[in-house]
């Protein structure tokens, strides 16, 4: 070995950080052709959105590598995790602005005489609902799962990140999708396919960042120092592979030109409608389900220090769960003009799917074995426990409203919307809490969060207000779904459908409450773990202990 | 249990277990998907489809721009009450040449597959001017903006250029004509040889008569608006299939 080792481990990262600069830079050069050959407006202030934040990027990259010298910022010794701490940060941003643009158009249909604006049509409830969709699902969502899959995947492989510089443009990139998709929708820019709305370069985009995504995670995989793949990866793992599949199929496209924003869907009609629900239902499967059982998997065992209740449950649902998730996609479809024998599926495997997910909820559940104390004691634990709750309630609402003569009465009406709230906000939302109130105090080496009564504070009120908003909600959608099948005694019907809408409005002022105080809970949690990242109050270190506490990154940790 | 300790492969084999979990997750789709695009009666075979007019498809692009999808479906089931209230239940074939679909998820308000034609014109202006004008408990967003924005269709060859690719059968004279044809019809009695030319070409691909309105939808001879574009796809939704010709129990419509 005659190689100069500082050279050679310099060329090493010096090579992830070219690399990726030279995606970016090609991606730069490319907005910027665009940009000056726009065919419409929209395009072009999406090209120079794109070519504004890729030069920042590179340009601010390339200061950054000037200062390195022969430091390795990848230092292999050492998590990485600074791009966690980003993470914790967009999850919170996001989910706070998601938050009140629901919010805002909850108060749209409750008000509609003060809170539409007649001459600004990008205030409107078509572009603002798919504004709140997708920043709550991927903005906030999907920033929870890049963060906690980093953290998890590196502690439970005993290594660093793989790819170097790579992570980051996994960060960033998704984020730039993220605004892409947002400032698209205010300004018209869909393709009217629901949770995949973002038009055809906004998927070109993030389908690169979804394949650096998988290698980063794969890379990771691969050099780890335990020999076994640890749950919660296998789960990430499943989000990560079929959003892949999901992604590319359903936003399959022809653009209309190279230079304009509009583009075509490939398929049309019913084989259309198809895809998009075999897509829309597994979104829910695989971005707000397995991806979310990730972090269930790591965060409730490390919370209440207890091994995952059982391993050969773990793994029968987990094949079981991503096997017949697919196949459910068809039950968004009843009594459509969708043939029957695919709705007959598509109900059938639904109804199958209820056992796989219960197992799912098991497992969580039955970790506190031994434990069952720090429900009382710890809100955050309380908060993922009850997470759990929702998910086992909605995965078994779920298979109910998949049987035909059920979804007959609960499609179309506001059961769907209380049904996704309960899965949405209860599942999801409060296990990302409860991972983000873990994570801070770890990430940021706190010895416990700035305020535990404000964990409690959160945690009754966006509960009150969970349960404000899916009452509301299932009381309107049952009734709108009674009223319009209605008939009077001479065999009419007995409601114009105004007056179904009418009947809502007590109901939408409740949900729009509820709303309120799930908002007010998110931002009591911003508010805590800001004051937790800067070690006030609880999370302040004690006087003896400093000198004990690592200046750097923390070292690599044994193995769970 | 020996299936459980095979599992332990799976578990040191990251690329095993890709693949596994790729083929596992692509089962349900293919079985349920593949078979739409091959099995022949999965369309039903009917009178009256044709492309969306210049028009039309103009305005349905603004629909689809508006997310007006988000509130109102297309798609009537065959249900007593909702046949009743909204008109015949909705066939694959009407939405056929629908890149992409638009049947919706949620009816915060009622459904459009069969609004076509079932008010004036001018209902649907002063409708989507302030909604609370005609219904006064509506809770829509207005649309009033729209009146006033020119609509813009220099590359409308394009876009049904597009469209001749993915499968919808524009001939090249309907592409030719593609801006004639937009404006004839939003500007009765300007130009009668580009209406006559028009109402031939589609009624044509249709293959029956008055499939095709003439009308100055937005009451404003002066300018063809995105108010014009939309309305005219408003009122031809769902008014294409010929249903006196379609029998509802003919075992190829049993689906």
């Amino acid at each position: 070995m005659t190689a100069n080792p500082i050279t050679s481990r310099r060329a090493s990262f010096s090579f992830s950080i070219a690399s990726v600069c030279l995606l970016v830079g090609i991606v730069a050069l490319g907005a910027l052709f665009i940009a000056a050959n726009a065919a419409d407006p929209m395009m072009g202030a999406h090209a120079w959105i794109f070519f504004f934040l890729t030069t920042t990027g590179l340009l601010f990259t390339g200061f950054w590598a000037g200062t390195l010298k022969d430091r390795n910022p990848f230092e292999p010794a050492f998590y990485e995790d600074t791009i966690v701490k980003f993470g914790v940060a967009a999850a919170m941003f996001w989910g706070i602005a998601g938050f009140l643009v629901g919010l805002i158009i909850a108060l749209q249909l409750t008000f509609p005489g003060v809170f539409y604006f007649p001459e600004l049509g990008w205030t409107n409830f078509g572009r603002l609902r798919p504004l709140h969709t997708s920043a709550v699902i991927f903005a906030f969502g999907g920033n929870v799962l890049i963060a906690t899959s980093f953290y998890v995947v590196q502690r439970t492989c005993r290594t660093r990140l793989a790819g170097g510089m790579w992570p980051w443009f996994v960060f960033w990139g998704f984020n730039l999708f993220i605004v892409i998709a947002g400032t698209g929708y205010l300004l018209g820019v869909t393709q009217s396919k629901e949770y995949a709305e973002p038009e055809w370069y906004a998927d070109l985009w993030l389908t690169i960042v979804w394949v650096a995504y998988l290698i980063v995670f794969l890379g990771t995989l691969w050099k780890r120092k335990e020999p076994h793949i640890y749950v919660a990866n296998w789960f990430y793992l499943s989000f990560i592979v079929t959003i892949a599949m999901l992604h590319i199929v359903n936003n399959l496209a022809v653009p209309v030109n190279l230079t304009g924003s509009k583009s075509y869907q490939l398929f049309a009609g019913v084989q259309d409608a198809l895809t998009q629900w075999w897509y829309g239902h597994n979104a829910v499967g695989f971005f707000l389900t397995t991806g979310f059982l990730a972090i269930m998997y790591y965060f409730i065992p490390k919370r209440v220090n207890r091994p995952v209740y059982s391993y050969r449950l773990s793994i029968v649902h987990f094949w079981s769960l991503i096997f017949i998730y697919i196949w459910a996609g068809p039950h968004h479809l009843h009594y459509t003009a969708l043939p029957q024998w695919a709705q007959t599926l598509g109900m059938v495997f639904s109804i199958m799917l209820w056992m796989p997910s219960w197992g799912g909820m098991i497992n969580g559940v039955m970790t506190l074995s031994g434990a069952w104390d720090k429900l009382r004691t710890d809100p955050v634990v309380r908060m993922m426990i009850v997470a759990l709750a929702f998910y086992g309630m909605s995965t078994f609402e779920g298979p109910l409203m998949s049987v035909r003569a059920v979804n007959s009465l609960s499609h179309y009406t506001e059961w769907g919307i209380a049904h996704v709230h309960s899965g949405s906000m209860g599942w999801v939302g409060f296990i990302s809490f409860g991972a983000l109130y873990c994570l801070t105090p770890w990430l940021w080496k706190r010895k416990a969060l700035y305020s535990k009564a404000l964990v409690e504070w959160h945690f009754w009120i966006a509960t009150i207000g969970i349960l404000f908003y899916i009452v509301a909600m299932y009381v309107a959608g049952i009734t709108e779904g009674f009223m319009w099948r209605a008939y009077n005694e001479f065999g009419f019907l007995e409601y114009a459908f105004i007056e179904t809408v009418k009947a809502k409005h007590i109901m939408y002022m409740i949900r729009a409450l509820g709303g309120a105080l799930y908002l007010t809970g998110a931002l009591l949690m911003a508010y805590n773990l800001v004051r937790t990242a800067l070690g006030h109050g609880e999370a302040r270190d004690d006087e003896a202990t400093p000198a004990s506490l690592p200046v750097q990154s923390p070292t690599l940790q044994p193995a769970e | 249990m020996s299936l459980f300790n095979r599992h332990a492969t799976l578990e040191r084999h990251s690329l095993l277990l890709t693949v596994g979990i790729l083929v596992v997750v692509a089962i349900g789709g293919l079985v349920e998907i593949a078979p739409l695009f091959y099995l022949e009666n999965t369309i039903e075979k009917v009178q009256g489809m044709r492309p969306y007019t210049p028009l039309e498809l103009k305005g349905r692009n603004i629909y689809i721009r508006e997310g007006c999808y988000v509130c109102h479906s297309q798609m009537v089931r065959p249900l007593r009450d909702e046949v009743e209230r909204y008109g015949h239940y909705s066939l694959a074939a009407e939405s056929m040449y629908d890149h992409p679909f638009q049947w919706g998820s949620k009816r915060t308000g009622p459904d459009l597959a069969r609004v076509g034609g079932k008010f004036s014109d001018s209902w649907q202006l002063d409708h989507l001017m302030d909604p609370r004008s005609v219904v006064p408990d509506s809770i829509m967003p207005p649309y009033a903006f729209l009146a006033k924005k020119t609509l813009k269709f220099e590359g409308i060859e394009d876009d049904l250029k597009t469209q001749r690719l993915i499968g919808v059968p524009y001939t090249d004279d309907m592409i030719a004509n593609a801006k004639s044809d937009l404006i004839a019809q939003a500007s009765p009695n300007a130009d009668y040889d580009a209406e006559d030319a028009l109402v031939a070409r589609y009624e044509a691909a249709s293959g029956r008569k008055g499939t095709l309105r003439i009308s100055d939808y937005d009451q404003n001879p002066a300018e063809i608006t995105e108010m014009d574009a939309l309305i005219a796809y408003l009122q031809m939704t769902g008014t294409l299939v010929d249903f006196s010709t379609y029998e509802a129990g003919d075992l190829n419509n049993r689906r």
